[in-house]
């Protein structure tokens, strides 16, 4: 039997808030009817205002969603509030029911796409030799964008980052020939230089010269730093060839997650972080899933829940995001009590070591244990009483700071979070009882 | 070591100024700190100054980060008090996330923000403790919506003080009289806190030891000002008693005006008290029985003993004078004399015709030539609700309408039906509204315990039944359809379901049964989950 979510799983899902408030008073038992759940889906028939109810199926695992609502919103506030309904426990959907037809034909045809798209991806066959072409001409351009960066960043260290007036068309346009050089890693961050305290200018002067005279060398670079190096200057990798290559299968343990939706509307994509932890390996994960505007993610993982399941890792010194393969059964409830974790000391020491390995990492994924957030005259502070660490500035909005607050009421908790060099980016805290609190956002 | 870099000179800073003015400018600065960074900057090729400066920055940018200390520990203070009360229901702690709008603690849709308050009243009834991470959320909703406070301070128990003791925004915490709080052993927030919390203070001890509270009171009296005196004055309405009379009548010769009237009004609500015995026997002279008739004399000036007893001499909405002294006269009397005076029941006293004194028309100036009996009514009225008098107040709300024959009650009876039994109040108000339906029903409704009772929700639901046939739009309803989604009993949901399967579908009737159905189904699921 598939274990029910939480509640602010379930809201985490929604696109928006107001599809989160709407969902809210669909929860209710009212306005269901023929719900059911069993073989790893969730069913029901929602009563609206037309003559005709609504027919919801969510499929668990993914989850996926499929609704006979106009609505463009996904998922819609009726598969929400299905969700919602059947969180509250077997007593509101009743387990272990067959789906009926309309549901089952869905959840049929969603598994034969599911299969026929691996089959297609399996059996990709592109021209090895144009590939290589392409792939060399991109090289090129890349190393000659590099170039020339490192050109315009001496040129500006030449007349000094306080003359303004020396440059022309100012970063804009030096990243907009990066775009052109197939370098959007290199144009993402020449794009921040203009806007950036002058405080903070160069260092970041410092790494991007860094980060542009490695690719010029990456033929001498050791074969993960390498990786590091071309991911960052704007390398992708395809998801299906990495889950062609080796897999680190584990039960993964899910940290927390973080739903960042874009600024304003000019409707770029919703992302969202999960982090995971190998319970055999110890090893950290980090899934990235994105969702069109209107839509959530279409991945979502509960907090606290074990998912034994194959990852694939982009290759690198310090391989950290990965892609999620072969799952092995749905999420189960973990051992409900807080993971093992760091004292603020050694997660600065740990930070330091991973920036041995990839210098331009700005945070590592820490599980910190026995810390207690103190606000103080500079902002909040995480101590143990031995050392203590800053909470980054910004890093999470005020009132999720205030939940922390109130889930340590001045005890110790762990908290799991990006410790880096500008300080602490809470995520999840545990309380003393083992529950897991969302604290991202 | 404590900082990462040499004493005498600081590479970092060193660099920074020779790449803000330019390695054309300025030459590089030589290899500092420790040795191994010495040998490392010494590795960098200087032929192109500007290239190396770039590579000695990167250098110690990386340097910087990775050799930075942990800063050291600060202070921890005390955690929040222990909570013992259990841990709310799962499903209830489900639904509050709901209601107060999920993360992010934006505010929730209209109609389940209305649902909050009875949410909150009905957790804090049942003892629980609520989870530590919703309550921030609620302190947040409880400071915008100050009718929340006191049910979120209760419920947020000792962690919502530890919380409120950090944050600026959540100071009304120590301010709020929380509804089972008792007040603490000392005095010492009477003498140092701010005025709310002074306030908050008095009037929790005043619910625990009311002799204690005006003890507290007058130890300080003489030296508070004025319109703090005035809301002090105010907190000893719980519990006034015979006992206080003594400090009341002082605070007649008060300086302050506000004060004065207060005093007076606490006073008249005390029928034993010197100021009633004065105002009964200014009444008896303003109005008297002869022969089956009430005859009028209204005072025909405002001495300086009617002022001390906070009459105040001018209408403060420019009323006729005459007119205006009768009715503080009439409201401050106590009511027990009509019936002792004349042998008569309120419900007789008030079939009585009221003549004036006087030869007609020598008053029509005062009040427009109604005559005394609406004065006399109106002051009755006001007696009975500062007095909490059933008694009269029924008499004067007449048996509950009924089709066809007219009622006596004018205007909003809702301050009078607050005098009634819970029970006595629905059952008028249901009557109200089958005779005059929703239109002026809202402050009677208003009035009336919530969950409404089964025949009061039966004839609301009727009375909407017949707005939505006669054509009217569900919008000229809100206010009453807004407190129905609140006050509706919960039973009434298959009846209101049944109403919107009636109507025509699609029509904007249809949504709302609809939703209001939906909202009681809500709300019956919300007090099983806490029960």
């Amino acid at each position: 039997m598939e274990e029910r979510w939480s509640t602010e799983h379930v809201l985490s899902l929604a696109p928006d808030q107001a599809s989160a408030k709407a969902a809210g008073k669909l929860s209710a038992p009212a306005p269901w009817s023929g719900t059911g759940c069993g073989q790893g889906a969730l069913w029901g028939l929602c009563k609206g205002s037309g003559s005709t109810p609504y027919r919801t199926v969510v499929e668990l695992a993914t989850p996926a969603y499929k609704c006979s609502c106009p609505s463009r919103k996904f998922p819609c506030k009726h598969a929400l509030g299905l969700l919602l309904l059947w969180s509250g426990g077997p007593e509101a959907v009743a387990d272990g029911a067959e789906p009926p037809g309309w549901a089952a034909d869905w959840l049929k045809g969603r598994r034969q796409s599911e299969g026929r798209r691996t089959a297609k991806a399996e059996g990709v066959t592109a021209d090895p030799a144009a590939a290589k072409r392409r792939a060399e001409r991109r090289s090129a351009r890349v190393a000659a964008g590099a170039l020339e960066l490192r050109l315009r960043l001496a040129d500006r260290v030449r007349h000094g980052l306080a003359d303004q007036a020396s440059v022309a068309g100012g970063w804009d346009e030096v990243a907009a020939r990066m775009v052109d050089a197939q370098a959007p890693g290199l144009a993402a961050r020449v794009r921040e230089l203009d806007t950036m305290p002058q405080d903070d200018q160069l260092t970041e002067y410092a790494l991007l010269h860094l980060l542009a005279g490695a690719y010029g060398r990456i033929g001498e670079l050791p074969e993960p730093l390498a990786a590091t190096v071309r991911a960052r200057v704007g390398f992708t990798t395809e998801t299906a060839e990495l889950l062609a290559g080796p897999t680190v299968r584990d039960r993964w343990l899910v940290l927390g997650s973080r739903t960042v939706a874009p600024d304003g509307a000019d409707g770029g994509l919703t992302t969202r972080r999960i982090w995971l932890r190998g319970a055999k390996t110890g090893r950290p994960a980090l899934l990235l899933a994105f969702g069109r505007p209107g839509q959530a993610p279409d991945l979502a993982l509960p907090t606290g829940r074990l998912l034994e399941a194959e990852l694939a890792f982009h290759p690198g010194a310090r391989p950290l995001r990965a892609v999620l393969g072969t799952r092995y059964g749905a999420p189960e409830p973990g051992a409900g009590e807080a993971p093992a974790g760091l004292t603020p000391e050694e997660a600065v020491a740990g930070y330091g070591a991973a920036l041995a390995d990839d210098p331009w990492l700005e945070s590592w994924p820490t599980v910190l244990t026995g810390v207690v957030p103190v606000l103080g005259p500079d902002g909040w502070r995480l101590t143990d009483g031995r050392h203590s660490l800053p909470v980054r500035r910004g890093s999470v909005p005020e009132a999720a700071l205030w939940r922390l607050a109130a889930v340590s009421a001045g005890h110790p908790v762990t908290l799991f979070g990006e410790y880096g060099h500008a300080g602490f980016a809470p995520v999840t805290a545990w309380s003393p009882d083992g529950r897991p609190t969302g604290v991202a956002q | 070591m404590s900082t990462p870099s040499a004493p005498t000179t600081d590479t970092w800073e060193e660099l920074r100024t020779t790449a803000l003015l330019g390695t054309d400018r300025r030459p590089l600065p030589p290899p500092g700190g420790t040795p191994a960074l010495v040998a490392s900057a010494g590795a960098v090729d200087r032929t192109d100054p500007a290239t190396a400066l770039l590579e000695l920055a990167a250098l110690e940018t990386v340097r910087r980060r990775a050799g930075a200390p942990a800063a050291e520990a600060v202070e921890i203070p005390a955690p929040a008090g222990p909570d013992d009360r259990p841990e709310l229901p799962e499903a209830a702690a489900r639904r509050l996330t709901a209601l107060v709008g999920g993360r992010g603690g934006a505010g929730a849709a209209a109609n389940l923000g209305e649902l909050l308050p009875q949410w909150l009243a009905t957790a804090r009834l049942r003892g629980y403790r609520l989870p530590a991470d919703l309550v921030p959320p609620l302190l947040d909703a409880a400071r915008a919506r100050s009718e929340l406070r006191g049910d979120v301070v209760s419920l947020a128990g000792p962690l919502g003080h530890w919380l409120a003791a950090r944050n600026p925004d959540w100071r009304f915490v120590s301010r709020t009289v929380a509804q089972t709080a008792t007040p603490e052993p000392t005095d010492r927030l009477w003498h140092e806190g701010l005025f709310a919390e002074r306030v908050t203070h008095l009037t929790r001890l005043r619910r625990a030891d009311p002799a204690a509270a005006l003890e507290l009171l007058r130890s300080t009296w003489a030296a508070e000002r004025a319109e703090d005196r005035l809301l002090f004055l105010d907190s000893l309405q719980d519990g006034l008693s015979p006992v206080d009379e003594p400090f009341l009548e002082a605070a007649l010769t008060d300086r302050s005006k506000n004060v004065r009237a207060t005093a007076a009004e606490l006073l008249s609500t005390l029928p034993e008290s010197a100021l009633a015995t004065r105002m009964a026997e200014r009444a008896r002279a303003a109005v008297r029985l002869d022969s089956g008739r009430l005859i009028v004399s209204p005072p025909t000036g405002c001495d300086t003993a009617m002022q001390r007893d906070g009459i105040p001499p001018k209408s403060p909405t420019g009323r006729g004078e005459r007119a205006w002294w009768f009715g503080e006269i009439i409201a401050a009397a106590p009511l027990g004399l009509w019936t002792a005076d004349t042998g008569l029941t309120p419900e007789q006293l008030l079939l009585l015709p009221v003549r004036d004194d006087e030869p007609a028309g020598s008053n029509e100036e005062a009040n427009g030539g109604a005559g005394w009996g609406d004065d006399l009514r109106e002051g009755w009225a006001r007696a009975a609700v500062r007095q909490n008098d059933v008694g009269w107040a029924r008499a004067l709300l007449g048996p509950a309408p009924r089709p066809g024959r007219p009622d006596r009650t004018a205007g909003a009876p809702a301050k009078l039906l607050s005098v009634l039994p819970p029970a006595e109040r629905a059952a008028w108000t249901a009557s109200y509204i089958e005779v005059h339906g929703l239109g002026e029903a809202f402050q009677s409704l208003g009035a009336c315990a919530t969950p409404w009772t089964p025949p009061l929700s039966t004839a609301v639901v009727a009375a909407l039944d017949r707005a939505a046939r006669s054509g009217a739009y569900p919008w000229s309803h809100s206010g009453v359809l807004g407190m129905t989604e609140r006050a509706l009993a919960p039973d009434t949901a298959p009846a209101v379901e049944a109403l919107a399967a009636g109507s025509t579908p699609d029509s904007a009737w249809a949504e709302t049964f609809t939703r209001l159905a939906g909202t009681l189904r809500f709300r019956a699921a919300m007090l099983t989950e806490l029960s």
